[in-house]
């Protein structure tokens, strides 16, 4: 687990790169209880005006902060997290999917060894999460 | 037509008790892809210093989003046919939520506002132990858009079949 008194802000969390594909956003509706079909009917998805089904902003929440309860072992740490859905995750069924590219920065120390990570999560270029904030408690 | 600013405030009665089990927890760490020990496995999470296995970050949203639903279905509301997007969505930990706990949430319309002519509802759900103790709080925005709004993209679509799946 990282040290607080080893940490500077601008550090950069190890980059992480999270496969998405139909599968997933189908198993994700079953575990969160959400059946909305934009997430899973192309059909549905296309009539509603979008390019084709997209993830949901939550699984998409899910993956982004990996990047900092990896990098600080115990998930448990993370003492507030928070992020605007900005653009949605394409998800084409291609045999590939889409991925989540996501990346960390510290963007401030706080008290009571309380660190601020900013997180970047990008998808087929485009930023798809805003104002996405992760605090975290760390020895 | 803007909502009525005498729903901030509004505050809901507690959900029915939702138990977290050590097995839905696992469902949904692997639905997310997240197999960090301290979901799955007990002995890892007490090496860490918890009871039992914690629910990964996300995971409230399972009670959050259904105890939401309290105040957008409410008719007094006026919602009608409006779509709602959620727009943000932030977690505050007291402690990590885990196996065992029977949680309930409470919902309160913390404010309301109108942007471009877009109505923003920030709900603020507060889930606790039924003995009372804080576990986390969930803020969620949500966007409400006119049934005849034809703005651009994503949002629509994706508010218009939220208020399908809403109806189901």
């Amino acid at each position: 687990m990282p040290r607080y008194e080893s940490l500077a802000v601008g550090d950069e969390l190890p980059s992480q790169s999270f496969p998405v594909n139909r599968a997933d956003l189908v198993r994700y509706a079953g575990a969160a209880g959400d059946f909305n079909p934009i997430h899973w009917n192309e059909r549905f998805a296309v009539q509603v005006g979008l390019p084709n089904v997209i993830a949901h902003g939550m699984f998409t929440m899910a993956q982004a902060v990996r990047v900092v309860t990896d990098w600080v072992g115990d998930p448990g740490a993370v003492v507030e997290y928070g992020v605007r859905f900005i653009k949605p995750v394409v998800v084409p069924d291609d045999g590939v999917g889409a991925s989540i590219e996501v990346s960390g920065k510290i963007a401030a120390l706080l008290d009571d060894n309380k660190v601020r990570v900013d997180l970047t999560a990008l998808s087929a270029g485009q930023k798809v999460l805003g104002r996405a904030i992760a605090v975290v408690r760390v020895p | 037509m803007p909502l009525d600013q005498s729903f901030v405030g509004r505050t809901y009665p507690p959900t029915a008790p939702y138990e977290v089990g050590r097995e839905k927890i696992r469902e949904f760490a692997t639905a997310v892809r997240d197999l960090n020990p301290a979901y799955l496995d007990p002995e890892a999470a007490k090496a860490l210093g918890h009871p039992d296995v914690i629910a990964p970050p996300t995971f409230p949203v399972i009670i959050a989003i259904p105890a939401a639903y309290q105040a957008v279905e409410d008719p007094e509301f006026g919602l009608g046919k409006s779509w709602v997007v959620h727009g943000d969505q932030r977690f505050a930990y007291q402690r990590p939520m885990r196996a065992g706990d029977r949680i309930e949430c409470v919902v309160k319309v913390e404010a309301i506002k109108s942007i471009a002519g877009s109505d923003m509802i920030t709900l603020v759900s507060e889930l606790r132990t039924v003995e009372g103790e804080p576990v986390c709080t969930a803020y969620g925005l949500f966007v409400v858009r006119p049934e005849t709004s034809d703005s651009e993209g994503v949002s629509t679509a994706e508010a218009k079949a939220e208020a399908k799946a809403g109806e189901s």
